[in-house]
C-alpha cells in the first residue's frame, strides 16, 4: 500500500519510549547523529466534500472530549522557561495579529484541555491538508483556526508545529482534535503492515529515482 | 556535527526547528529543568523537505546523536527510511550511542564522515576498522555543505535500505 487517500484513524499504537540501558562503549556521547529521513506519499485531495462517504470526518470516531482517552495530569508548565519552537530563519506562515486577550498558545497544555498525548499516534511526517471551507472554522478555537489556515496547502505535523510555533506533542493533539472533527485531513505515512510500517520496495523505488532526478 | 547544514543541502525550504518535551518518564539524566513536579527537557530538532514527485514527499530530520535522546529517535524510526549518521571525524567516538542504536534498531543506516579543517583524516576502511561497522553498512566521506555530497549521501542510503529490503 503506496498512497493512502484522504484521513484515516491511526491504529493508537502509542510506543513507549525506548529502553535503551547501555551503552556498550562506554563512551561519553556527543553530537553526531543525523536523523532518519522519512518518506511521505499522498494524494492529491480533489473536491473533498465535507462529510461525503468515505471523507475524512466519516473514518473518524466520534468522541467527545476526553472520553475514551485516559486523562494525563495536567501538566505544569512554565512557559517563560520553555523556549518556544523557532523556525531556524524566520519563514513563518502569513497569520493575522494574535489576539491580545486569550492567547492560547501561552498555555499550550492548557488548550489541549490537559492532555500531553494524541488520541492516535501521528506520525511526525503525517500531511495534514484542510478539508473544512472557511466558514466552518468561525467559533474553532484560535489554535486550531490557524492550523486550518496554514494546512490549506498541505504540511506535515513537524511543519504545523515549526511554523506556528507550537510544541511537537501539542501539535499532534490539535491536529487529531481537527481530524476527528472532520477539518482536516491526514495522509498517512504508507508502508507494509507486514514489515512493521517499513516503507515497501516500490517506494523505496519512488525515493530513489526521485533523488536521482533532483 | 553539521547537521543544520545536511538537511539545508538537500532541502527545498530553510531547515526548520521543532521542540519535543521529554517528560521525566523517559529523561535523561542531564540537561533537566524542573518546572512544577515534573521533570523536563526540550529537545531541538531541525527538519527539510524535498518533494520528489507529485504525491511524495521525502522529510529529512536532524537530531542529535547523543543516547539521551533515544526517545525521539524512537519516534523517528518508524515508518523511516534509514538514517545518514554524520561523524564528525575529530571525535569518532562521539558516534558509538548512534551507530548502536541503528544496528540495534534494525533501521538502515550510512555512515558519513564529515571532513572538518578541508581534509579526511581517515579512510572509510580505517573507521570501518575503529568503529567495528560491518560489511554491509556503508561508509562515505562528505562535505555536508555541498548539495551533490548530501544528495549522494541520500541516494546511498536509499540504495541500501531496498538492498536490505530486497535481501
Ligand atoms: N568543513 C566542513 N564544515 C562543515 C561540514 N558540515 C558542517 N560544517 C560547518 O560546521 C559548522 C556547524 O554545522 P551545523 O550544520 O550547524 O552543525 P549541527 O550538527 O547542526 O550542530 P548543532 O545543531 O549545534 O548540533 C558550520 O559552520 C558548518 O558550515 C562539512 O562537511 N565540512
Ligand atoms: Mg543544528
Amino acid at each position: 500500500m503506496a498512497t493512502p487517500t484522504g484521513g484515516h484513524p491511526y491504529n493508537g499504537d502509542q510506543r513507549v519510549p525506548g529502553e535503551h540501558g547501555d551503552n556498550r562503549f562506554g563512551f561519553p556521547a556527543a553530537s553526531g547523529g543525523q536523523g532518519p529521513g522519512q518518506y511521505q506519499p499522498y494524494q492529491q485531495q480533489e473536491h473533498q466534500q465535507q462529510g461525503a462517504p468515505g471523507g475524512p470526518g466519516s473514518e473518524w470516531p466520534q468522541q467527545q472530549p476526553g472520553a475514551g482517552w485516559p486523562q494525563q495530569p495536567q501538566q505544569r508548565h512554565d512557559t517563560s522557561q520553555q523556549p518556544r519552537i523557532q523556525p531556524v530563519q524566520q519563514r513563518r506562515a502569513p497569520e493575522p495579529a494574535k489576539p491580545a486577550a486569550h492567547n492560547p498558545l501561552v498555555r499550550p497544555y492548557a488548550m489541549t484541555g490537559g492532555r500531553t498525548r494524541p488520541r492516535y499516534q501521528l506520525a511526525i511526517e503525517a500531511l495534514v491538508s484542510t478539508t473544512a471551507d472557511p466558514a466552518r472554522l468561525q467559533g474553532q478555537l484560535p489554535e486550531h483556526q490557524r492550523i486550518c489556515r496554514l494546512c490549506i496547502e498541505i504540511k506535515s505535523v513537524a511543519e504545523v508545529s515549526a511554523l506556528l510555533s507550537i510544541p511537537l506533542g501539542v501539535a499532534r493533539i490539535l491536529v487529531a482534535d481537527l481530524a476527528e472533527a472532520g477539518l482536516v485531513a491526514i495522509h498517512q505515512p504508507g508502508g507494509d503492515e507486514a514489515a512493521g510500517g517499513q516503507p515497501d520496495v516500490t517506494l523505496l523505488e519512488r525515493v530513489l529515482s526521485g533523488l536521482r532526478k533532483l | 556535527m553539521g547537521k543544520t547544514t545536511f538537511v539545508g543541502a538537500v532541502s527545498e525550504i530553510n531547515p526548520l526547528r521543532t521542540e519535543a518535551v521529554m517528560t521525566s518518564a523517559s529523561a535523561g539524566i542531564d540537561d533537566l529543568t524542573h518546572t512544577g513536579d515534573k521533570t523536563t527537557t526540550t529537545v531541538a530538532m531541525d527538519f527539510g523537505r524535498i518533494t520528489l514527485d507529485q504525491d511524495l514527499i521525502l522529510y529529512l530530520f536532524g537530531t542529535p546523536g547523543q543516547d539521551r535522546f533515544w526517545f525521539m529517535w524512537d519516534d523517528l524510526v518508524r515508518g523511516a527510511i534509514g538514517a545518514v549518521v554524520l561523524v564528525d571525524t575529530r571525535r569518532l567516538a562521539d558516534c558509538f550511542p548512534a551507530v548502536d542504536y541503528f544496528e540495534n534498531s534494525g533501521l538502515p543506516f550510512v555512515i558519513a564522515l564529515n571532513g572538518f579543517d578541508g581534509h579526511q583524516p581517515y579512510t572509510p576502511d580505517e573507521v570501518r576498522e575503529a568503529l567495528q561497522i560491518g560489511p554491509d553498512t556503508p561508509i562515505l566521506t562528505t562535505d555536508a555543505r555541498h548539495r551533490a555530497d548530501a544528495k549522494s549521501a541520500l541516494i546511498t542510503l536509499v540504495e541500501h535500505a531496498l538492498m536490505a529490503r530486497l535481501r
